[in-house]
C-alpha cells in the first residue's frame, strides 16, 4: 500500500441477491457477484479512469465509495473513512457528479441550488464566494446563474452540476459518465476544466466513462473492469496491447481497387474506392500510410482508434469460459 | 454528536429542503393558487358529503351531527398535520426507481429528512384549515360539560394525532424500499385510515374497531379521547384512564417507524438497486 494512498480498496466484494421467476410462484434464487474482490488504491491528487462495459461492477464500486452502498466483504476507505459506516463525515470530503441526474433543482435559477449547498453543506462565506467566483469563470456560467434549471442545454447543465459537486472543496471527484451525451464543444470544456482541478486543486478524480477519449485527454491511468473483476490497471497504452486493440485506417483512392496488400493490415470492408483496414494498435500508423500511398493512389485517409468495448471484448477472450465457470459456482439452489 | 444534535441536523436540513420546494411551486404562481383553491374545494366537499347525511338522518351510528364533526375536526386537523410535513413521502418509490435516491445518500444530511421534505407542498394547508374550520363549528355546537382535562385532551388528540399519522407516512416510506411501487399500499393506511376515523365507530364491526385499536391504534387518534370527551362508551371495552394515553401511543408508533426507517434504510445499502 502507497503512503498517500487517498482510496484504498482491499478485497473489496459486494454480492447481491437475486430472485429470478422460474415458474407461477417458484422463484430461483442465486447470488450475482457485481464486484469479486477488488483491490486498488489511489493517490491523492491522481486521476484515474474506471472502465468496463454496461453491468461491470463499476457503478456499484463508485456506490461503495460514496457510502450508498455497503460492501459484502473486504476493506475500504476514502479519506481514512469507512464509507458506508460515516456517510455524511464523508459527504463533506467528497463531490459526486452522477451524468444522467442532475442534482440541480429544476425550476429554480441555477444561482439557488448554489445557496442551497451553501448552506448544507455549511461552507464558510467568504471560501463560498471564492469557490463560486472560480468556478463560474473556469466553466463560463456566468450568464446562467439566473437561469432556471429546466431552460439550461444537457452541457449547461453537466457543467452547473459539476460546479455545484465542487463547492464545498471536496478532495475527491466521482465523475459517472461525465460527458454522456454532450456534443464535442461541450465535451472538450468539461474535459479543460477536470484537467484544471486536478493539476491547481489537487482534486483526486475518479472517473467512469464509455468515452476513451475522455480516459485519452484525462488519465494517466486507467482501470478496467468486468464481470466484477479487475482486468487492467495501468496506463492507457498498456491497455491496447494488453487487449490487442485494433485501429482502422479508412483510406479513399482515386478508384475502385482490389483490396489493398498491406500486411500486417488486412482489409475488411470495400465499399467503391473506400477501403478499411484494421491494423494492430501498437503498429505505427505512419509507416502504413507511407507504404499505400507509395503504391496506391490516395485521396485522403483517417485513422479511427479501436473503441473502448472492442478493446474490452477482445481481452476477455481468454477469460472468457473462466468467468462462464465462476457464474455457474455462484449460483446457490433455492 | 448525540440524537439532540441529529434532529436539530434533520429539522435544519428539512427546513432547507422544504424552502426550495415552495420556492419551486412559486415559479408556477398560477399553477399553485389553482391547486391550492382546489385542494380547497375538494377537501370541503368531503365534509359536504357528511352534511348531506345528515340532511336525511338525524344520527350516524348514535352520533349526533356535532359529535360526528367532532371526529371529523380531529382527525382531518391530526392528518393535515402530517400529510403537510411528510405527506410527500409516497414520492420516495420512484425516487428509487429512477435511481435519483442516490443522489440523496452523497448529501451531508439525514436521509429521512431528505425524503420527508421531498416535494413539500403548501398547498396541502387546504387539509389543515379545512379540519380546523370543521372542529371550531363542532366545538362550538357539541353539548360538552368542558372540564379542564377535557379541555386540554382537545390538542393533546391533535398533536398526538398528527404523531401517529406521521409514524404511519415513514413506517410506510421504509416499505417502499422493499415494495418500490407500494405507494398505493401506503396511501390506503394513510389516507384510509383517517376516512375511518371521520366516522364513528359504532358504525363498523367489531373486529375493524378491535384491530384499529390494538394493531395500527388510530383510535387514539380520536376515537377513545374523543368518545372520553362526549361522555360515550368507548369503541372497545378499555378502561377510562386509556382516554389520556394518546402521547404514549404516539411515541410508541414514531419509535416503531424510526425503526422501520432504518431497517428499511440498511436493506437500501446493502442491495442496491
Amino acid at each position: 500500500m502507497q503512503d498517500d494512498a487517498f482510496i484504498e480498496l482491499d478485497g473489496v466484494e459486494k454480492v447481491f441477491d437475486v430472485r429470478k421467476k422460474t415458474g407461477f410462484l417458484k422463484r430461483e434464487r442465486r447470488q450475482v457477484r457485481a464486484v469479486d474482490s477488488i483491490s486498488f488504491t489511489v493517490a491523492r491528487g491522481e486521476m484515474v479512469g474506471y472502465i468496463g462495459p454496461n453491468g461491470a461492477g463499476k457503478s456499484t464500486t463508485i456506490k461503495m465509495l460514496t457510502g450508498i452502498l455497503t460492501p459484502s466483504g473486504g476493506r475500504l476507505r476514502v479519506a481514512g473513512i469507512d464509507p458506508s459506516r460515516e456517510r455524511k463525515r464523508l459527504a463533506h470530503r467528497i463531490g459526486v457528479v452522477f451524468g444522467q441526474r442532475t442534482t440541480l433543482w429544476w425550476d429554480l435559477p441555477l444561482i439557488d441550488s448554489y445557496k442551497l449547498m451553501h448552506r448544507m453543506y455549511r461552507i464558510p462565506d467568504g471560501r463560498y464566494r471564492e469557490n463560486l467566483d472560480r468556478l463560474v469563470e473556469l466553466l463560463d456560467l456566468g450568464t446562467l446563474l439566473d437561469v432556471p434549471v429546466r431552460q439550461l442545454s444537457l452541457g449547461q447543465r453537466m457543467r452547473g452540476d459539476i460546479a455545484a459537486a465542487l463547492l464545498h472543496d471536496p478532495e475527491v471527484l466521482y465523475l459517472d459518465e461525465p460527458t454522456i451525451g454532450l456534443d464535442v464543444i461541450s465535451k472538450a470544456k468539461v474535459r479543460e476544466f477536470l484537467r484544471d482541478v486536478n493539476a491547481e486543486r489537487g482534486t483526486t478524480v475518479l472517473l467512469t466513462t464509455h468515452d476513451l477519449q475522455d480516459i485519452e485527454q484525462l488519465c494517466s491511468r486507467v482501470m478496467v473492469i468486468d464481470h466484477g473483476r479487475m482486468m487492467y490497471d495501468g496506463p492507457l497504452a498498456g491497455l491496447h496491447e494488453v487487449g490487442e486493440g485494433e485501429r482502422t485506417l479508412v483510406v479513399d483512392l482515386e478508384r475502385e481497387l482490389p483490396p489493398i496488400d498491406a500486411a500486417p493490415a488486412r482489409v475488411v470492408k470495400v465499399e467503391g474506392p473506400r477501403q478499411w483496414l484494421a491494423f494492430p494498435a501498437g503498429e505505427s500508423a505512419a509507416v502504413l500510410v507511407a507504404r499505400i500511398a507509395a503504391e496506391y493512389p490516395l485521396v485522403d485517409l483517417s485513422v479511427r482508434e479501436p473503441d473502448i468495448e472492442a478493446v474490452i471484448a477482445k481481452m476477455y477472450v481468454d477469460q472468457a469460459g473462466q468467468a462462464e465457470r465462476a457464474d455457474q459456482a455462484g449460483r446457490a439452489v433455492s | 454528536m448525540g440524537e439532540r444534535y441529529a434532529l436539530a441536523e434533520g429539522l435544519r436540513a428539512y427546513g432547507l429542503i422544504a424552502g426550495m420546494w415552495v420556492r419551486s411551486s412559486m415559479t408556477y404562481r398560477a399553477s399553485f393558487v389553482i391547486t391550492v383553491f382546489g385542494n380547497l374545494v375538494v377537501t370541503a366537499l368531503d365534509f359536504v358529503a357528511i352534511l348531506l347525511m345528515f340532511a336525511q338522518v338525524d344520527s350516524l351510528g348514535g352520533w349526533s351531527l356535532p359529535e360526528v364533526a367532532f371526529l371529523y375536526g380531529l382527525s382531518a386537523t391530526a392528518f393535515g398535520i402530517a400529510d403537510l410535513v411528510l405527506g410527500s413521502m409516497d414520492v420516495l418509490g420512484g425516487r428509487i426507481r429512477d435511481g435519483s435516491f442516490d443522489t440523496l445518500l452523497v448529501r451531508p444530511a439525514p436521509v429521512l429528512a431528505q425524503v420527508g421534505a421531498d416535494h413539500f407542498a403548501l398547498r396541502r394547508l387546504g387539509r389543515i384549515t379545512q379540519g380546523v374550520a370543521v372542529l371550531g363549528y363542532a366545538l362550538v355546537t357539541v353539548d360538552v360539560d368542558w372540564s379542564a382535562p377535557k379541555v386540554l385532551l382537545v390538542p393533546v388528540m391533535v398533536v398526538s394525532g398528527a404523531a401517529i399519522f406521521s409514524a404511519l407516512f415513514v413506517a410506510g416510506a421504509a416499505f417502499q424500499i422493499f415494495a418500490q411501487d407500494a405507494a398505493e399500499v401506503q396511501n390506503a393506511f394513510t389516507y384510509g385510515g383517517t376516512t375511518l376515523l371521520q366516522y364513528p365507530p359504532t358504525v363498523f364491526g367489531k373486529d375493524l374497531v378491535r384491530g384499529v385499536t390494538f394493531m395500527l391504534p388510530l383510535a387514539f387518534v380520536n376515537w377513545v379521547p374523543a368518545a372520553h370527551v362526549l361522555g360515550r362508551p368507548y369503541p372497545v371495552d378499555l378502561p377510562e384512564w386509556t382516554a389520556f394515553v394518546s402521547p404514549l401511543v404516539a411515541v410508541a408508533c414514531c419509535a416503531l417507524a424510526g425503526l422501520a426507517w432504518r431497517t428499511g434504510l440498511r436493506s437500501y445499502r446493502s442491495t442496491g438497486s
